[in-house]
């Protein structure tokens, strides 16, 4: 039995309620990681948000971004961070002092943002808008042409990005010898 | 047929307001990874806009994908070298919290 394109009593599509559950991770798990007293629990709650991110890519129909986002993001940077936490929690690091003394400037200024964001996409005439589910709209093709096109430049200068950070990474952290001082100052 | 997921307008209703999200975490926590968490988000909420721009105008189709995929690339180099920078300090003043970072203020 084929299911139906409305569901019933809500008057939703099943895309809009796949919508509404991926959003509504997605903000959960981010207040989950900018309130989290515990930063291990942030790390985890941040690759939370970057997967349900990921499935909205797919929703977006671009599938080869929301891969990269699984191999780069949840693959690569969040076991960096998980690392980096765990090498810099210490025991007496306090838990409960987790903000700043200037937190309720701070949520001024993101709810000011929230609100400032909300007004310019409100009244914003974006043209014709027309979400177009083609495998030629939403296949690698376009973006295929699109980075090797017009974006070809920034292309190469982000391998170049990659390696110089590479390099400098292992620069900064690296242990610094026992018998390297430094340079005698006068 | 789909009256949320099939406009521009609610995609970058979250992107904002997950990327005030990041800020305020950027603005408030106190621990220097915490931050570094943040500003992933933020990126993020940056990826989300450019592809509901680039799946939802036409004359964008593509764009919008080579644009994340270049944010992902530089979000891995700033997300190692600020790493690097924190373990870097962490092993000079076996502190993260930002707000006793202040050598150069005494």
């Amino acid at each position: 039995m084929p299911l139906p394109d409305v569901i019933p009593f809500i008057g939703l599509g099943w895309s809009d309620v796949l919508f509404l559950l991926l959003g509504g991770v997605v903000l959960a798990a981010a207040f989950g990681v900018v309130f989290g007293r515990d930063i291990i629990k942030s790390g985890l709650f941040l690759i939370l948000t970057l997967g349900a991110l990921a499935g909205i890519y797919v929703m977006l129909g671009a599938a080869i971004v929301a891969g990269a986002q699984v191999l780069v993001y949840i693959g690569a940077i969040s076991v960096l961070i998980l690392f980096a936490i765990m090498l810099t929690q210490s025991k007496v690091a306090p838990v409960k002092l987790a903000f700043q003394t200037q937190v309720a400037p701070a949520a001024l200024a993101a709810v000011l943002l929230a609100v400032v964001f909300g007004l310019a996409f409100g009244s914003t005439e974006w043209g014709s808008t027309v979400f177009s589910d083609t495998p030629a709209a939403t296949g690698t093709a376009p973006v295929a042409a699109a980075l090797f096109g017009p974006y070809l430049l920034a292309f190469e200068i982000a391998s170049v990005l990659i390696l110089a950070a590479v390099i400098g990474g292992i620069y900064l952290a690296m242990e610094p010898k026992a018998n390297d001082v430094g340079e005698d100052l006068p | 047929m789909s009256q949320i997921a099939g406009h521009l307008e609610p995609y970058l209703v979250l992107s904002g307001m997950l990327f005030a999200i990041g800020s305020f975490g950027f603005l408030a926590r106190r621990n220097a990874i915490s931050m570094l968490m943040s500003i992933e988000l933020m990126l993020n909420a940056v990826n989300l806009a450019a592809l509901a721009l680039g799946a939802f105008i036409p004359s964008l189709a593509g764009q919008g994908a080579a644009f994340a995929l270049l944010i992902i690339a530089v979000a891995a180099a700033e997300a190692t070298v600020g790493l690097a920078i924190v373990i870097a300090i962490f092993r000079n003043r076996k502190t993260p919290l930002v707000d006793e970072y202040d050598t150069m203020r005494q």
